[in-house]
């Protein structure tokens, strides 16, 4: 809708495990995500959403299908050039957040830049910039284990957005947390997505998440089965109301 | 930020770390300790050598090492010597094994070293008290400090008997000890031959000064022509063959030589030991690190940071030990030697043995997953 997908999966299918736990987790989906766009991810356990999420963040490879980053196709390229996509592109965020327990905020915020070769000085300045941003300004020397739950998500979305990546996924980012603190990072997510004009996927099962999506796929049992797009001028509630609704006919 | 995070995981598990600097520690203190008392052995069995003035030593067939002389050389060998085109001096020396009377009964061996440096022969080094001029007084010797109480005898003034003759002694040197922990007694040439009981011109060593300008290797292609009784070694062979005498024959090298080895392998293992659990513990950060689009060099880097962080730690405190140790051996028979060289030597072992151990460890990450970072 807003510009050329900066990612996108076609006809993904991936095989998970092998012999008699062999299981086709994803069975053919084409996915494309665009910049300036909040997308939910929403199916059922088990359904192949962190699968997915994996593939289009170039850390599984598809068992056949093609990947595309920002124009470039990902298909048979080894894993140090996958790595190379993953830190020039894309952002991750987790559901139990992985930062690093010995690093304060600001230090976990800097190894994303430094694993891409951006040190010294300048590095720490961004690093500090993107932690006010996302409201920890008063947090920069404290360690993951004196954070709060939301804090500590805090952190990881700026770790995630520090590298200024086109893509952000994020794998359950509210699971772990509370009411409030869910809307704060799903608020700071959308936010992420219209001012930076980033493309943000988030995973979920959440639906206090709704609110804040331009868009929901949905997935089930490997396949893509819905696709929900808010109506410009629309504002939140109503995609809340468009779920309802399908619901209501299924 | 790699070796921030390599510094923050080592400090993170405490006893661990201990465990850890504890390895690295044992290792390099026995590696000192043995390297230590290699080099101080072999600087034992040559000190006198190289503390001599000669180019060429003339000693009797099959003399294996300093104390294993004999008396057998005679003026004959001397002049014959002296004769040989390129020989500028050749200055005779007694090294012999003797039997000290101590002043309140008993006795021990002792080797009694005759030379004269005034012709220049081998001169006592490190004295402390009294001068070689003292010593050329009648009955005058010099011997070590350390040996005082060995010898049963109080320092300077003291007076005992070898073989059936009296000495006193005149100077003392400091830390001139002797591998086969027979003291050594310094004396003028004549005054050992007399103790002895040996003919006057009965010598063990001929040391010859070859020429300025000519060649040693012919001086002593002729020398040996000359002495169809004698041996024309050079400092260097002669020095290695005492040294594979007293180190090598009697098996005391090796041993050394293994303790330090298997010091280093201990080491390597519990290194290694510790870096693995640690590297397991951590392998979600790893795995981030990953998924965060590091290169596996990176994270080698921060497996390798934290490899060298504990070789340097535990270096500084194994020296610290060792170098005590050198310090609490300096008067006991087997005095420790450290050298700048051998420090470097430790320093090189460490980080060796700390590399090796992180091998394990990066064999682990190699295999890492870096899907493992989602609940799944
Ligand atoms: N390593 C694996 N080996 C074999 N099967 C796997 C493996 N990982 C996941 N699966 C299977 O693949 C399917 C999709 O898994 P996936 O984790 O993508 O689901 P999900 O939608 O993220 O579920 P949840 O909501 O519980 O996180 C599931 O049936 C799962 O059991
Ligand atoms: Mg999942």
């Amino acid at each position: 809708m807003t510009g050329e997908p900066v990612l996108e999966a076609i006809d993904v299918v991936k095989e998970l495990g092998s012999g008699a736990g062999k299981v086709m987790a994803l069975k053919g989906v084409t996915v494309a995500l665009r910049p300036g766009e909040l997308t939910l991810l929403m199916g059922p356990s088990g359904s192949g959403k962190t699968t997915l999420l994996s593939i289009l963040g170039c850390i599984l490879t598809p068992t056949s299908g093609s990947v595309r980053v920002d124009g470039q196709l990902t298909t048979g390229l080894p894993a140090e050039k996958l790595a190379m996509f993953r830190r020039d592109h894309i952002g991750f965020i987790f559901q139990s957040y992985n930062l690093f327990p010995t690093l304060s905020a600001l230090e976990n915020v800097r190894i994303a830049l430094d694993v891409r070769g951006e040190k010294g000085f300048k590095a720490a300045a961004r690093a500090e910039e993107v932690l006010r941003d996302v409201g920890l300004g008063h947090r920069l020397k404290y360690h993951p284990g004196n954070m709060s739950g939301g804090e500590q998500q805090r952190v990881a979305v700026a770790r995630a957005i520090a590298t200024s990546p086109s893509v952000v996924l994020a794998d359950e980012p509210t699971a772990a947390l509370d009411t409030e603190n869910g809307h704060a990072v799903m608020a700071l997510l959308a936010r992420i997505a219209k001012e930076q004009n980033r493309s943000v996927l988030v995973v979920t099962h959440d639906p206090r998440t709704l609110p804040y999506a331009d868009r929901v796929v949905r997935i089930e049992d490997g396949r893509i089965v819905g696709e929900e797009r808010r109506p410009d001028g629309l504002d939140a509630p109503e995609i809340t109301d468009l779920t309802k609704r399908r619901k209501a006919h299924v | 930020m790699v070796l921030t995070l390599a510094f923050r995981n080592l400090f993170h598990d405490r006893i661990r770390l201990a465990v850890t600097l504890v390895g690295i520690l044992f290792s390099i203190v026995l590696v000192a300790v043995q390297l230590g008392l290699y080099l101080g052995s072999s600087r034992m069995i040559t000190s006198n050598i190289d503390h001599s003035d000669g180019d060429l030593w003339v000693t009797t067939f099959g003399a294996k090492s300093f104390e294993d002389g004999g008396l057998l050389l005679r003026n004959g060998e001397r002049h014959q010597a002296l004769a040989t085109p390129g020989v500028a001096s050749v200055v005779p020396m007694v090294v012999a094994f003797a039997e000290w009377r101590k002043p309140s009964g008993g006795s021990t061996r002792v080797v009694v070293i005759g030379t004269d440096p005034e012709d220049g022969g081998l001169a006592p080094w490190s004295l402390i008290k009294g001068t070689w001029e003292d010593v050329r007084a009648p009955n005058g010797i010099a011997v070590d400090r350390t040996y005082l109480k060995e010898l049963d005898i109080e320092g300077v003034g003291s007076t005992a008997q070898i073989a059936t003759g009296r000495i006193r002694v005149k100077a003392l040197t400091d830390g001139v000890r002797s591998f086969t922990q027979s003291p050594y007694v310094y004396m003028p040439i004549n005054r050992a031959r007399q103790l002895l009981g040996a003919p006057t011109d009965a010598t063990t060593f001929y040391l010859v000064k070859v020429a300025p300008g000519a060649d040693v290797e012919q001086v002593r292609k002729d020398l040996k022509s000359r002495l169809e009784t004698a041996e024309v070694l050079t400092k260097a062979e002669f020095r290695d063959r005492s040294l594979t005498q007293w180190l090598f024959r009697t098996g005391a090298g090796v041993a050394l030589i293994g303790g330090a080895f298997l010091g280093v392998l201990v080491g390597t293992v519990i290194v290694a030991q510790t870096l693995y659990s640690s590297t397991k513990d951590h392998l979600n950060e790893f795995a981030t690190l990953r998924a965060l689009g590091s290169s596996s060099g990176y994270i080698h880097k921060v497996i390798l940071g934290q490899a060298g962080l504990s070789a340097v730690i535990g270096y500084v405190l194994g020296m610290i030990i060792a170098l005590a140790a050198v310090l609490a051996s300096h008067d006991t028979p087997l005095p420790l030697v450290m050298t700048p060289w051998l420090a470097a030597v430790l320093f090189a072992v460490t980080l060796f043995m700390c590399a090796i151990s992180a091998l394990s460890a990066i064999m682990k990450v190699i295999k890492i997953d870096p899907a493992m970072v989602f609940n799944r």
